[in-house]
């Protein structure tokens, strides 16, 4: 088990709420909060499940996961996109981005974990 | 002898007779029994007026001085009445279908009821009757005089203007009492013109009398007569071409446009059909007129001394001859061709002079229209009277002036050819749709001033109204201008001349003028009713036979309803008459359905008088069609209106689309708002749902149960002070706020606002500087609102200040009336580029450090400056970020309200 997961959030209570359901889980959880060298991080963590809020610093999670999607080493890593825009119309262009998944805050802490866990089967 | 006393009494007595049948006349009409009253055979009778004491004494005359020639006076009415179905049968069906009242309101109404073309007909008919009426009085009191002097008693001759005057009083109350019984000239003068077609027999027998008389009473029969005309000069007297075709041709113009002969022939007519009978009856009427002319001309130059007036042979010859009562039926004669023309052509020119001078200028003079139509009526009655007594007192002052000159004894054919002037008008409007109004006025009013100047003016003789100078040189020395050889045309009989030039130059005028011009609606809907009246014959065409015109009513609604309400309607209509199609029975009641439709769409009297026109094919009265002219009128004021009110739509419509503009960025700004608003409330209630679902783990350990509980909280708080900032935000923009105006001292609120600051998360180490001297500045403002400004403007420097030791320094003071208040600190400042969006709501610029707020500050110290009359402004190139805050020192009480605007 021990799936590694690699959380980018800005609000830090968000973050930390996740953490804890993740570490319950029993998985290995990386946090980061800025947008700016989001890319990089992926790519140095190498985790087998990115969590990406939409609204970040420096940088948006849009252009962060189209960025990410062109590298073909990246092009099937599991991503669940968070965002406080709950809209179809987000949901659809961050699908279009190339989100594994797409969940609308606030969210439900079983639905959340359950998700993870389709995403990433063991 | 007649004893002169005795003439008298037989002139009262005939008088008295004429009053008895007129009277009797209008009694049986007032009854309905019209009966013979309208007969063909009075009608002709009637039409005799033609005949008047110029030619019933005249023609004698005539022949005595020129031979055949009085022969085209008669020529030319043969000539129209045996070819009316050309002219005259129109002219009488237009005359009824229109309720034409007289020749000035036929010109006038079909050139769209034009009152300046009924004046210029008026005019020229009264200058042309006027001397013909003064003709008719000199006859009659030199037929007194005849018998005055002829008297053996040498009775003493009464003043011969005493006995005009009394011949004209006389005449002047007859018509008054026949003549304006009743308004509507649809109601006809029964009674005159029964008592004119008494009078018409009286005169022809008396002619035939005399003639019978004088060829075997005098002469021995035919072959005597025969052989002195060729003994007399009569014989001798060559025929003149031209001069018999340019009479015959005016007198037959004559009997179509003098104002009597309208009045008898058009307007007195109460059945088409009389016509055809009138066609033979009159020519024959005017054979026995003129049969015994030339035989009375040559015996009364042969018996009768030399020098005798050849004028009054009729009236002479009996007299010589010892014939005393045929001489008093003579002059009954003359005195009954007298009386009825004066009879007629007063009521004729009084209709013309009242409706057309008259009305018409008191209609003017007073404001406010017609009152109550009796009133109306009551007027028009005294005036048609008063009219009546003019027309008679201009023709007794004629007379008087003219004292009876030689001069009237041609004032027959002169006014023939004045009133011939109304000829082309008249035809033209009656055959051809592109005459004008413009083209009938200049047209009869050049030809009328040409006939003044070439026939009438000289006919007064050399020293006359013309000097001699004038005639014989022309005015002012020009030769072409000469009233008798115009353009130097010389050697012509000045009535050939006059004829020519007058008649040509007004139908030229008439004919381009037209051309040139177009007809306005009502005359141009006029003129179609005048030249095509008889397509709309409903003899022709029944209210039986549907079909046809239930298409030209569907035709004619289409053209105003538009063709799909218009089908729609008649396909109704006709359903409900239980007919397929599109054409329904023209029943009553569909046609009085389909005028109210129409009504709707032109007002009604435009939709009365056009399916009048349409439907019915007649009874389009002058009243209809003043109240069309009226409709028209307002139309066009109200096009007037609408053009104005559509500029003023384009006006709103651009005001509109502005609007609309401003709105669709609104909503795009309200969309981004709403869609910012919903992330902000999303942010903390998903860290709110998240712990508060862990926190129902019971087995969560008790230090992670209080920190999360804290959370929650923190966030529950940064929720409700975001929902606090957004109300706020909206009282301010609305400028709902109620300031709460205090005096403070300026010292005082930077200090509490630093205070109230400090607790600002995360804590960092921060300093100030202040200067507190330059603070005291005493200021009237809502100070907690100020506060909440500078509270703002510190926080923001404390949160978001990026230097390793921020620092902020507050700087105040006074300039004028205004307090300026500078934030500054000591970071990188605000880029450029965002400078201009720090202001508007949501506006974070970075969320490195968020502790709460959410972007709205900025907006909500914008909206406070405002409402207390002040501004707030980033500075740039001030090293860190920097903010002036302005406002007035005192804060004015009322300013709300224009801030608001």
């Amino acid at each position: 088990m021990g799936r590694h997961v690699l959380l980018i959030e800005d609000e830090p209570h968000i973050a930390e709420a996740i953490r804890f359901l993740l570490d319950r889980e029993g998985w290995v959880v990386t946090s980061h909060s800025d947008g700016a060298d989001a890319v990089e991080m992926i790519k140095r963590a190498s985790p087998d499940i990115v969590i990406l809020d939409l609204l970040l610093p420096g940088r948006s999670g849009h252009e962060i996961l189209t960025d990410l999607r062109v590298d073909p080493a990246f092009a099937t890593l599991p991503v669940l996109v968070l965002s406080a825009r709950g809209s179809a119309d987000t949901r659809a262009r961050v699908e279009q981005a190339g989100a594994s998944r797409f969940m609308a805050k606030p969210f439900a802490n079983d639905e959340i974990v359950a998700t993870l866990r389709q995403m990433t089967p063991a | 002898m007649v004893p002169f006393n005795i003439l008298v009494a037989v002139c009262l007595v005939y008088v008295g007779l004429l009053f008895l049948v007129a009277f009797a006349a209008e009694r049986r009409a007032e009854r309905g029994r019209v009966g013979w009253l309208r007969s063909p055979l009075v009608y002709t009778l009637s039409l005799s007026i033609y005949c008047t004491a110029w030619t019933f004494y005249g023609a004698v005359g005539y022949a005595a001085r020129s031979g055949l020639e009085y022969l085209t006076i008669y020529l030319g009415p043969t000539l129209v009445l045996i070819g009316w179905w050309v002219i005259l049968r129109k002219l009488v069906r237009i005359g009824r279908s229109q309720r034409v009242t007289s020749i000035a309101d036929l010109i006038s109404s079909r050139y769209g009821k034009s009152n300046v073309l009924g004046v210029i007909v008026t005019v020229i008919a009264v200058v042309a009757a006027t001397p013909y009426i003064a003709l008719q009085l000199q006859s009659v009191t030199l037929s007194f005089g005849v018998f005055a002097s002829g008297t053996p008693e040498g009775w003493a001759l009464p003043d011969q203007s005493a006995t005009a005057l009394w011949v004209a009083g006389g005449l002047t109350l007859f018509t008054i009492l026949f003549g304006t019984r009743n308004l509507d000239a649809n109601e006809r003068h029964h009674g005159v013109v029964m008592a004119i077609a008494l009078e018409a027999v009286v005169k022809l027998v008396a002619l035939l009398a005399v003639g019978i008389f004088v060829v075997w009473g005098v002469a021995d029969g035919w072959s005597d007569i025969a052989a002195r005309v060729h003994a007399s000069p009569i014989a001798d007297w060559p025929l003149q071409p031209g001069r018999w075709i340019g009479l015959t041709f005016v007198s037959a113009a004559a009997v179509l446009t003098l104002p009597r002969m309208f009045q008898v022939m058009v307007v007195e007519n109460s059945d088409e059909r009389h016509l055809s009978t009138a066609s033979w009856a009159f020519p024959l009427y005017l054979l026995l007129m003129s049969l015994f002319v030339v035989p009375i001309a040559v015996v009364g130059l042969s018996e009768l001394p030399e020098g005798a007036n050849p004028d009054l042979f009729v009236l002479t010859l009996p007299l010589a001859e010892g014939q005393g009562k045929l001489a008093m039926l003579a002059f009954l004669g003359g005195f009954s061709s007298a009386t009825s023309m004066v009879i007629v052509a007063a009521i004729a020119l009084a209709t013309m002079v009242s409706n057309h001078v008259v009305m018409p200028l008191w209609l003017s003079l007073r404001e406010g229209g017609a009152r109550a139509p009796g009133d109306v009526r009551g007027l028009v009655l005294m005036s048609r009277r008063i009219s009546i007594a003019a027309v008679l007192a201009l023709g007794y002052i004629y007379y008087v002036l003219s004292g009876g000159s030689a001069a009237l004894a041609a004032i027959g054919l002169i006014a023939f050819l004045g009133v011939a002037q109304i000829l082309p008008a008249m035809v033209g409007g009656i055959f051809w749709r592109g005459a004008t109004g413009t083209g009938a006025a200049l047209g009869l009013t050049v030809g009328f001033l040409t006939w003044l100047y070439t026939l009438y003016l000289p006919s007064f003789g050399e020293g006359g109204l013309l000097s001699a100078r004038i005639l014989s040189e022309g005015p002012w020395g020009i030769g072409w201008l000469r009233p008798q050889a115009l353009f130097g045309i010389e050697g012509l009989d000045p009535l050939l001349h006059a004829l020519f030039w007058s008649l040509s130059l007004n139908t030229f005028t008439f004919v381009s003028v037209s051309l040139f011009t177009f007809p306005g609606p009502v005359e141009r809907m006029q003129g179609l009713a005048f030249v095509n009246v008889f397509d709309h014959d409903p003899g022709a065409r029944g209210w039986s036979r549907g079909g046809a015109e239930a298409e030209d009513l569907l035709t004619m609604a289409q053209g105003i309803l538009g063709a799909d309400q218009a089908q729609g309607f008649f396909e109704a209509e006709a359903g409900a008459q239980g007919k397929a199609g599109f054409l329904p029975e023209t029943t009553p009641d569909f046609i009085e359905r389909l005028e109210r439709r129409l009504a709707g769409a032109v007002g009604s009297a435009t939709a009365h008088a056009m399916i009048a026109q349409f439907a019915v094919g007649a009874a389009v009265s002058a009243q209809d069609l003043m109240a069309v002219a009226s409709e028209a009128q307002q139309i066009l004021e109200y096009s007037t209106q609408l053009e104005a009110k559509s500029e003023e739509l384009a006006r709103t419509a651009r005001q509109l689309t502005e609007a609309n503009d401003k709105l669709k960025d609104l909503s795009v700004q309200k969309d981004a708002f709403l869609s910012q608003i919903s992330h902000e409330l999303r942010t903390p209630m998903t860290s709110i749902r998240a712990f508060s679902e862990i926190l129902k783990d019971p087995d969560l350990p008790a230090e992670m149960q209080k920190k999360y509980a804290g959370v929650i909280h923190d966030e529950t708080i940064r929720l409700t002070r975001l929902l606090d900032d957004l109300l706020d935000l909206s009282v301010l923009e609305n400028r709902k706020v109620k300031l709460d105006v205090k005096v403070a001292n300026l010292h005082d609120l930077i200090s509490k606002a630093v205070q109230a600051a400090s607790n600002t998360r995360p804590e960092r180490q921060f300093t100030l500087h202040r200067d507190y001297p330059a603070e005291h500045i005493p200021v009237i403002t809502d100070t907690d609102r100020l506060v909440q400004v500078f509270i703002n403007l510190v926080s923001n420097a404390r949160k978001y200040c990026d230097a390793e030791r921020p620092e902020l320094s507050i700087n105040a003071r006074q300039r004028g009336g205004r307090i300026i208040v500078d934030f500054i600190d000591n970071g990188s400042g605000i880029p450029k580029a965002s400078q201009r969006l720090i202001f508007e709501k949501f506006a974070r610029l970075t969320d490195t450090a968020r502790a709460g707020g959410a972007g709205l500050g900025l907006a909500i110290c914008r909206e406070i400056m405002a409402n207390l009359g002040g501004t707030i402004a980033y500075l740039p190139g001030q090293g860190g970020a920097a903010f002036r805050v302005s406002l007035p020192v005192r804060r004015e009480v009322g300013v709300e309200a224009a801030a608001a605007e």
